[in-house]
């Protein structure tokens, strides 16, 4: 019983991390029709930025606000280099969506060259606070408290993008823009203000799932960011490209599945299992689990 | 003959599409106040004009737009919601609501920030709207959904309205409402009409343009087109009694 406790809350905390990282990929892809490989970058950006902020900003550490003001930093980051990514190279190549795609894999290999460049390959330690790394007892299992700040932060990032979706011009406009782009514009609506926007919150999200995957590996490595991009990916298809709820949804099942599969059948298994619930859900739901956008 | 000042003119429009010269070389004037019937055969180009004007399909040559002070406003080269904002709705064909947002929200969508809103307008015309305002658009029917896309352009303070096929796909009475709506609408603001029933043509049209392989080769009074059977024949290869769909 606390195996499988541990191993859904753990599973649930990974969910927390590719649906944060998902959340912004679908939101991308289903406005601008881009597929940001980019993204995992942005993930690395706030991993580092995170760290950076612990190490040599005024107030930011490891513990206590000083945690939050550095994760802060980390995720303004993560939101301004999102930004200018697209007001500079996705704005130019605007329905030239084989070119965007280029610029963001060519991105994807540059930034985290650039941080390889600046601070080593090695990983490097992650400045979590001390209570995360305790544990807490579940229905008999020690769960460390870190899984709780995952899946709260991610739940939190859901209702508020869903809030925002819904009760905000901008949201409407969003919403509006994933069924219709050119119709947007054809009611007077400047829609790349809303492209704009839609990159920086997504790459807020992925700046902020960097830091708390750094807190839940306890290190951080530039290549962290690319990794999780792929079920992130796997996550936005099966969640059907441009749904929220359908990529929260997406996120758990990939989770859990992985999670379980790696501890039950062999390690490595989880992935595999991840891919072969990619088809599954292909064959059977073509597109995939929902087609809205919230 | 026609004295109303001009409110749109396009001089040499070209579009070019995936290879094909759609429009080569439209010449037409849209003069303030009636309303000017856009006509053709299917595939002449009319939807292209339309979107031309709105910066929707890239096009060579020239489009200019003259506002209530007589100030010249170049609308080629502009972005779509730039030449909107100038006052120019676009109800285009196949209505294109929102289906996943409701009536209200679609409403609300195209409130424009640069102009004042008469929601009292649109609900006064369309009270079944009122009624549907939380039903999603996707859930309504073609006339239903034909009365967001005209209230959307109803919601603002416009100097004119692309009105591209309205009545397409309606059952007959739906085609009568549409018109008298448009009738309404055509009292207050200007009007070019892209229709292939010729019966809302006759009814409501004062100007008529007909466009043919790409070009304008016919522009005067619609009355006069209309009573005209060997041009409309000629022109629009239909005859023009009864409401015939070319």
């Amino acid at each position: 019983m606390s195996t499988v406790v541990l191993l859904t809350v753990t599973g649930l905390g990974l969910a927390a991390l590719y649906f944060l990282v998902a959340s912004g990929l679908s939101l991308i892809f289903g406005l601008m029709g881009v597929l940001n490989f980019a993204h995992g970058a942005f993930l690395t950006i706030g991993a580092y930025g995170t760290w950076w902020a612990a190490e040599n900003l005024p107030g930011a550490g490891s513990g206590g606000w000083g945690f939050v003001l550095g994760v802060a930093f980390g995720v303004a980051v993560g939101t301004v280099v999102a930004a200018l990514v697209e007001l500079l190279l996705i704005r130019p190549l605007y329905e030239r969506h084989i070119e965007q795609v280029l610029v963001t894999v060519g991105l994807s290999l540059a930034l985290v060259a650039l941080v390889r460049a600046i601070w080593g390959a090695d990983p490097r330690p992650f400045p979590a606070p001390a209570w995360a790394e305790e544990t807490t007892s579940v229905l008999g299992a020690s769960v460390p408290n870190d899984r709780f700040l995952l899946i709260g932060s991610a739940v939190v990032v859901l209702l508020a993008v869903l809030a925002f979706l819904r009760y905000t011009r901008f949201g409407l406009v969003i919403r509006a823009g994933v069924e219709n782009r050119s119709m947007v514009t054809a009611l007077g609506i400047d829609v790349r203000r809303a492209f704009t926007l839609v990159f920086a919150l997504g790459g807020a999200f992925a700046a902020l799932a960097g830091a708390l995957g750094g807190v839940y590996l306890g290190s951080i490595s530039p290549g962290q960011g690319t990794s999780l991009l792929i079920f992130a990916f796997i996550v936005v298809v099966i969640g059907g490209m441009s749904s929220i709820t359908g990529a929260a949804v997406a996120a758990v099942l990939v989770g859990l599945v992985q999670q379980f599969a790696n501890y039950y059948a062999a390690s490595g298994v989880g992935d595999l299992s991840v891919v072969l619930l990619l088809a599954l859900v292909l064959l059977t739901r073509p597109g995939g689990l929902t087609a809205r956008v919230a | 003959m026609n004295d109303r000042p001009v409110l749109l003119r396009l001089s040499d429009v070209h579009v070019r599409l995936s290879g094909s010269h759609i429009l080569q070389g439209v010449d037409l004037t849209v003069r303030r106040g009636g309303v000017t019937a856009l006509l053709g055969r299917n595939g002449a180009g009319k939807t292209t004009t339309v979107k031309s004007v709105l910066g929707l399909v890239p096009s060579t040559g020239t489009i200019e737009l003259t506002d209530a002070g007589g100030r010249v406003h170049r609308l080629s080269g502009r972005r779509t919601h730039e030449v909107v904002r100038l006052g120019v709705g676009y109800a285009p064909e196949d209505r294109e609501v929102f289906g996943g947002l409701t009536v209200a929200e679609n409403l609300t969508l195209a409130e424009r920030r640069d102009s004042a809103h008469h929601p009292d307008r649109v609900y006064e015309l369309f009270p079944e709207l009122a009624q549907r305002s939380r039903q999603l658009a996707g859930t309504l029917s073609g006339g239903q959904q034909q009365m967001v896309a005209i209230a959307r352009l109803l919601l603002n303070d416009n100097q004119l309205l692309l009105v591209d096929e309205p009545t397409k796909g309606l059952a007959p009475l739906l085609v009568a409402e549409v018109a008298d709506v448009l009738a309404r609408v055509a009292e207050e603001v200007t009007v070019l009409l892209v229709e292939q029933n010729l019966s809302v043509v006759r009814r409501m049209a004062t100007d008529a343009v007909v466009v043919d392989q790409g070009r304008a080769v016919w522009s005067g009074s619609a009355p006069e087109l209309m009573a005209d059977a060997d041009r409309t024949r000629e022109l629009l290869g239909v005859a023009t009694s009864g409401g015939t769909h070319a």
